[in-house]
């Protein structure tokens, strides 16, 4: 049953904005071995990176929707967004290196005032750029040319949609959300997005509307496909499933609907140990609002930065340090290890 | 389902093969291949044993593929049509044997 959020935890003092709390959760489920045990047992520890191929900044938390599964906690009364100054030592850090994708996310990235100036840099230094889109954000009016700017730039879009029926999209993103999502697809198709032939790439995510989680991430491709197109008219490339963490908006749904240690013992008890092997924190390098640095976004948003003496600000930034650095992990790790495993580019085997 | 059926009995299933492992070993082959997708999809197959599970009024069935209908994509539209299946066969079953009725009262009857 969906959880009625219109505000940030933040913002209604939920202790759970804090990530000490949701730390202090995670550490006590009964039954649940602790996610390094599995790594060890399944011959991984201590999990490290094998070198970084996506960039991925986090440019804030100021989102105009307020879904209730984020697990960012982001929304319209979040004010905390990246600045000029730290985005541009992301660009000055990348051209120190070849790392091939630049991942902006959010909240709603292109929100934040420097969005465009960071994809006119990624592209110039010649890497591929990923907008983690929300959809709606495309309908703003302030926002009018922005599926313009995107494909003038060959963004690839990935855009959240969690369902092809309304009921259950709108249940997770907010009442409206599935027809304005609709809407934007369609934007963005009459561009070339998700069309053969024109290289405008739009993927959607899929991600449980509930305590469960994805299923075969080619089967329910197939299934997005056909609806979306027989009822829609919308094409779209390819679908990512995308398992729920549970940490922030998620995890009160989970505390407030008594799914909490039901879900962890499904996660723990789907762990796989090859999905493990390929989860997206050893390719990748998170960067915070603040510069911060981080094996992934959930880590950022639990205030895990990188640790075990590797850099941790953008500032600070060494590709060859963070190249092989030891990942930090808690419970909520068994969220990308867990069925076919979960990253931001959909399952992992 | 607290009382008699208890929801944690389901993680025990593996249990019964305590009593006989062979006989366990192979319900347990022919039960995953039974559900591998073949001719009918997985979500197809547990669409299908939703509505048997509530035919047949296993409370384990019921909650084992209520959520693995949710984790092959299926609907909440789609879970209630498939239980609409199962209510109709098991209501018709009834309704149909009302000929046994007739046809044994026509005996009777003058």
């Amino acid at each position: 049953m969906a959880v009625a959020v219109s505000l940030s935890l933040k913002a209604r003092a939920n202790p759970l904005e804090f990530a000490a709390e949701q730390l202090r959760i995670l550490s006590e489920p009964s039954n649940l071995p602790a996610f390094d045990e599995k790594v060890r047992s399944a011959g991984l520890f201590p999990l490290t990176a094998t070198g970084i191929t996506v960039f991925q900044i986090n440019v804030g938390k100021l989102c105009n929707q307020t879904c209730h599964h984020c697990h960012v906690d982001a929304g319209p009364d979040r004010k905390e967004i990246m600045t000029r100054e730290t985005a541009e030592l992301c660009i000055h850090a990348l051209a120190q290196t070849e790392i091939p994708t630049v991942d902006i996310t959010g909240g709603a990235p292109e929100l934040n005032p420097n969005f465009r100036w960071l994809v006119e840099q990624a592209r110039a230094l010649g890497r591929h750029a990923i907008d983690r889109c929300n959809l709606t954000v495309l309908l703003l009016a302030a926002q009018a040319d922005l599926a313009e700017f995107l494909a003038q730039h060959r963004v690839e879009v990935i855009a959240s949609l969690p369902y092809y029926r309304a009921a259950q999209t709108d249940a997770q993103r907010g009442a409206g959300v599935f027809d304005k999502s609709i809407e934007a697809l369609r934007k963005l198709n009459a561009l070339g997005y998700g069309r053969e032939g024109t290289g405008l790439v739009l993927n959607l995510v899929y991600n449980p509307v509930g305590a469960f989680l994805p299923p075969k991430q080619e089967s329910i491709e197939t299934q997005f496909k056909r609806e979306l197109e027989r009822q829609h008219g919308v094409v779209f490339n390819r679908l990512f499933t995308v398992t729920n963490m549970p940490i922030s908006r998620f995890l009160e749904f989970l505390l407030q609907t008594g799914n909490y240690e039901g879900y962890m013992e499904r996660l723990a008890n789907a762990f796989n140990p090859v999905a493990a092997a390929g989860v997206m924190c050893r390719y990748t390098i998170s960067v915070g609002w603040d510069g911060t640095l981080y094996d992934c976004d959930f880590n950022q948003m639990l205030e895990l930065p990188t640790g075990f003496g590797a850099p941790r600000h953008i500032r600070d930034f060494d590709a060859e340090a963070l190249n092989r650095r030891r990942i930090i992990t808690a419970n909520h790790c068994y969220g990308c290890a867990a069925g076919a495993g979960s990253s931001c580019a959909g399952s992992i085997t | 389902m607290d009382g008699y059926y208890h929801s944690a009995d389901l993680a025990r299933f593996p249990e019964m093969g305590k009593g006989n492992k062979e006989l366990w070993e192979k319900f347990s082959a022919y039960y995953a291949a039974v559900f591998a997708g073949g001719a009918l999809t997985e979500r197809e197959k547990a669409l299908i044993a939703l509505g048997v599970a509530h035919a047949v009024q296993c409370p384990y069935c019921i909650d084992a593929y209520t959520q693995a209908c949710l984790e092959k994509g299926s609907n909440i539209e789609e879970m209630t049509e498939a239980v609409h299946v199962a209510c109709a066969i098991r209501g018709g079953a009834a309704l149909v044997h009302g000929l046994q009725m007739r046809n044994v009262a026509q005996k009777l009857s003058m």
